[in-house]
């Protein structure tokens, strides 16, 4: 099977240009003929569902939440980057393009990231024409930071609720729709099956998950916008919901899967405490702007610091490894999430771990504090301000710009982080795999659409910060709707989808054999407990660091914890009601399938390269050994019955804009 | 810490629901509300009884999807948090808990602690939008300056995370927080300003359809608020509503 990225031809620059204006159209008039289902409501799907429907297409858009504004966008904290250049700082389009293929470590379509950067600006036109209440200077003019990864201010904030802002915007957008009839909206329903009917998508299979009925919902395109898999790892900075299933079911029915072991570990979470643990709290990038990270130089004191003997505010300076400035000047605390991540993680290894369980690093904000103290102090006209004053006045400038991130925080460790530094160890946050799509966003099941997170496309190997919401609002709002019409131009002498047909009759059939099967096994083992285990083997064979025994270990150990589950999984209640439980047990048994697929694609490729760090390889001084001889490619597994035992077809990467180089942030 | 949990039980919005007494052992202090929930759910799953069902999804205070009566509080006690911020070390050992789900005509209950808070979205979709088309012609970010105090009291509206809480909390169960905090974002930027009077007109009367009570200015909802709306924005959308009821038809 060989597959076509269908990238225009032309420079670069004009590709999408020249794309978006040979691409074909549907008429008004059979606009209204045609239906589109949308899975999902987070950035990209809300926003695709608004813009759709405004276009005059028959929009049904479904959400598993009570809610389309609570899909987990909503919690992204730290900003959404654009290539405005409103700094004067040298940014373009270019740059953005450049920057964004090199923190994914080439491992990324040109095409698919130069237009992105490109139609990144308008994101932030649309957006402020929402009414979305962006953070503002005294000038009345849009305020930026920076993220990681980067060496300019690209980055459109709402304080450390960016994601709400930007998701509630898409929200208005879509509930516009919803009034005006365009949309048809279906909360508390979940996508059960993707129904493929001669090759081409034509509906899918839906459960309500307050009454627990089917329903079947026949539909010209079908768009997956309904995030990544993060949550295989059972603790992740994922809502509970989150979950894979979507793009399981559709690879399941010979959608390809891209990448799945690109998983990003975010390096500023709070660390676990306990067993109970349910799930973990990211602490935004942002706070890398003007946090410093370090632990102790000496293990002793990183001993008396785990034991309570000594506080990380008494110990001085020069007592003190700031590691990441220490390894990487040119970037400093702002390297890219897989960097820091990994950097991390070896200190911790090493024994300079400095909470109890030894997993956990410093973020500090003390200079900062001192830093801003002063500089307000100068501007007030405070000459000789005394210690004290400097600390009240730089903390105000640190609450304005991170007040919630820090409320956030003493919340969940009641440590007060203006006083006493935070605690942070990395994360599973992201996944940068996902279904395989060309550069229309179709996947090889022609009408398949994969948006936002749920596709593979723009960040390779790791994400930079803030341009998972570029690329969610990017998809949905200026790339889908116009690529999709592309192929409904053939669909307008479709008619309406025959729901009643064969196709749909044995997906549904299939549907509930599972459900049934779920809620009669009877077993003695909970949805969670197995949930948990299979977290455990993900994150110590498939996580932060990998090698191949440890997957093959993993693989072997997945396969054992699925037949198990099958066998003795116990579902509470019934399937005809609101059953939490039953929801989570189908979500749960994707999981242990993609999982196995996840290792089996860390397994084969043999490189580091961005999130995924193999321990054989690796340069003297421990930093990722790339191989863009032999690995220069997206891994596109094809299901054939068994995840372990999934086809590979490749498709290669070409470079014609970047140099492929070693990512050195030093 | 040991406790008791007394738990509203609700079979379906049809059932008339009770309140059922459970026994939690050794509960971690820094655990939060609602992984202690957890705990006893799999207690109960391994029991062979159901677990009991509530809404909750992010679990870090933004999603707005938790939704727990406790000890006759919104969000339990502690101010500015949502369920899933209440750690248990707000509790004493030996304590007795009494959890309820939300309670407004508005916002029948699913099951359990579960309720349906559908209205909300209804009122929002009756004007809480700008009626801008996806064009990628829009003028420039830019083009508009727009003062920064506005900017920022509009941004802390807009921050509601459209939980129910101020629903739950109120005695007349009124959303007038939750509409008014909609109404001020849009109507404190120069882009919501053109729709503002079609806005709160239609926003006021889809609340009175959903049979959200009246606001007698008691301000429970604002101590009980988990991101802070301010009041403030109840007396804005008044002024709001008065001007546009005043001004001619359009």
């Amino acid at each position: 099977m060989k597959l076509n990225a269908n990238i225009p031809s032309g420079p670069i620059g004009e590709k999408w240009g020249s794309h978006k204006s040979s691409i074909r159209l549907v008429s008004p008039a059979n606009k209204r003929n045609i239906d589109v289902v949308v899975i999902g409501t987070g950035l990209a799907g809300s926003s695709a569902a608004a813009s759709l429907a405004e276009m005059g297409y028959r929009v049904k858009a479904f959400c598993f939440q009570d809610s389309p504004r609570r899909a987990h966008s909503i919690a992204a904290q730290g900003g959404i980057n654009a290539a405005k250049n409103y700094q004067n700082d040298g940014d373009s389009v270019f740059r953005l393009f450049y920057d964004t293929i090199k923190g994914g470590d080439y491992r990324s379509r040109e095409a698919n990231v130069y237009r992105l950067a490109e139609v990144s600006a308008n994101i932030i036109d649309q957006c402020v024409a929402q009414g979305v209440p962006f953070a503002r200077d005294y000038g009345g003019l849009l305020d930026n930071r920076s993220f990681g990864g980067v060496q300019v201010s690209r980055t459109f904030y709402a304080k450390g609720q960016t994601g709400q802002q930007l998701l509630l915007g898409a929200y208005s957008a879509l509930n516009r729709q919803i009034s005006k009839g365009n949309v048809k909206m279906y909360n508390r329903h979940e996508m059960m099956d993707v129904v493929v009917e001669d090759g081409k998508a034509r509906g899918i299979i839906a459960r309500n998950l307050t009454t627990g009925e089917i329903e079947r919902h026949g539909a010209h395109a079908v768009l997956l916008c309904s995030g990544g898999y993060g949550n295989v790892f059972f603790l992740s900075t994922n809502a509970m919901g989150s979950n894979g299933s979507a793009a399981w079911k559709a690879h399941r029915r010979g959608a390809m899967f891209a990448n799945p072991c690109f998983t990003q570990i975010h390096p500023t979470c709070i660390p676990q405490s306990g067993e109970y643990q349910s799930k973990l709290t990211l602490m935004s990038e942002s706070l890398r702007n003007d946090g410093r990270i370090w632990v102790p130089k000496d293990k002793k004191d990183a001993e008396a610091i785990r034991t309570g003997k000594l506080k990380p505010t008494d110990l001085p300076e020069e007592k003190r490894d700031y590691y990441l400035e220490r390894r990487y000047p040119a970037f400093g605390n702002l390297v890219p999430r897989d960097v820091a991540s990994r950097a991390a993680k070896e200190r911790c290894d090493e024994g300079f771990g400095v909470n109890a369980t030894g997993q956990a690093v410093f973020l500090d904000f003390s200079s900062a504090i001192q830093r801003y103290g002063k500089t307000e102090a100068t501007q007030l006209g405070i000459s000789n301000p005394s210690k004290e004053k400097v600390i009240e006045l730089g903390e105000k400038v640190v609450a304005s710009k991170y007040g919630n991130l820090f409320e956030m925080y003493e919340k969940i460790k009641d440590i007060n982080p203006y006083k006493s530094p935070m605690m942070i160890y990395p994360a599973v946050h992201y996944t940068m795999g996902g279904l395989w799509v060309d550069y229309n966003l179709m996947t090889n099941v022609p009408g398949l659409y994969a948006l936002g997170e749920a596709n593979f496309s723009d960040h390779g190997a790791n994400r930079l910060g803030a341009s998972a919401l570029m690329q969610g609002l990017a998809d949905g709002y200026f790339v889908a709707p116009y690529t999709v019409g592309d192929y409904l131009a053939d669909e307008i002498r479709t008619g309406d989808i025959d729901i009643n047909s064969e196709a749909f009759e044995k997906a549904e059939a299939e549907v509930v054999e599972r459900i049934d099967k779920l809620i009669n096994n009877n077993g003695t083992r909970s949805v969670d407990s197995f949930h948990r285990a299979l977290g455990k083997i993900m994150w110590d064979k498939c996580g932060m660091a990998r090698n191949a025994e440890g997957l093959k270990e993993a693989i072997s150990e997945i396969k054992a914890l699925r037949e198990e589950f099958w066998s003795d999984v116990k579902v509470p209640g019934r399937k005809d009601m609101y059953n939490p439980e039953l929801d989570k047990a189908g979500r749960v048994a994707d999981f242990l399938e993609l999982g196995e697929l996840m290792c089996l694609d860390a397994l084969t490729r043999e490189e580091s390269c961005g999130g995924h760090f193999r321990e054989e390889f690796q340069t003297e001084e421990g930093e990722a050994l790339r191989d863009d001889e032999n690995f220069a490619f997206v891994s596109c597994w094809k299901y054939s019955g068994e995840p372990s035992k999934a086809e590979l077809v490749k498709e290669e990467l070409t470079f014609e804009n970047v140099e492929l180089k070693t990512r050195s942030y030093k | 810490m040991n406790l008791t949990l007394k738990i509203w039980r609700q079979n379906g919005p049809e059932d008339k629901g009770r309140m059922e007494i459970y026994p939690v052992q050794d509960i971690n202090p820094d655990m939060s509300f609602l992984e202690m929930m957890d705990v006893l759910n799999e207690q109960l799953i391994a029991e062979g009884k159901d677990p009991i069902a509530f809404d909750h999804d992010c679990r870090e205070g933004i999603c707005g999807m938790c939704s727990m009566f406790i000890n006759g509080e919104a969000h339990g006690p502690g101010r500015r948090i949502t369920t899933c911020q209440l750690h248990m070390r707000s509790f004493n050992d030996g304590d007795t808990i009494v959890v309820e789900p939300w309670r407004a005509a508005a916002f029948p209950v699913i099951k359990d602690l579960a309720t349906d808070r559908s209205a909300f979205d209804r009122i929002q979709q009756a004007g809480g939008y700008v009626s801008v088309n996806t064009s990628g012609n829009t003028i420039d970010a830019n083009a508009i300056p727009v003062p920064k105090t506005d900017a920022d009291r509009a941004f802390d509206a807009a921050t509601c995370i459209g939980c129910g809480a101020c629903v739950a909390t109120c005695k007349n169960s009124s959303a007038m927080l939750f509409v008014s905090a909609k109404v001020s974002q849009y109507a404190l930027l120069p882009q919501g300003k053109v729709e503002a009077k079609e806005r709160v007109r239609k926003m006021v009367n889809q609340m009175d359809i959903e049979g959200f009570g009246n606001c007698t200015n008691t301000g429970a909802c604002e101590v009980e608020c988990p991101v802070g709306i301010s009041l403030e924005n109840i007396a804005r959308m008044n002024r709001e509503y008065l001007s546009a009821s005043l001004s001619s038809a359009e």
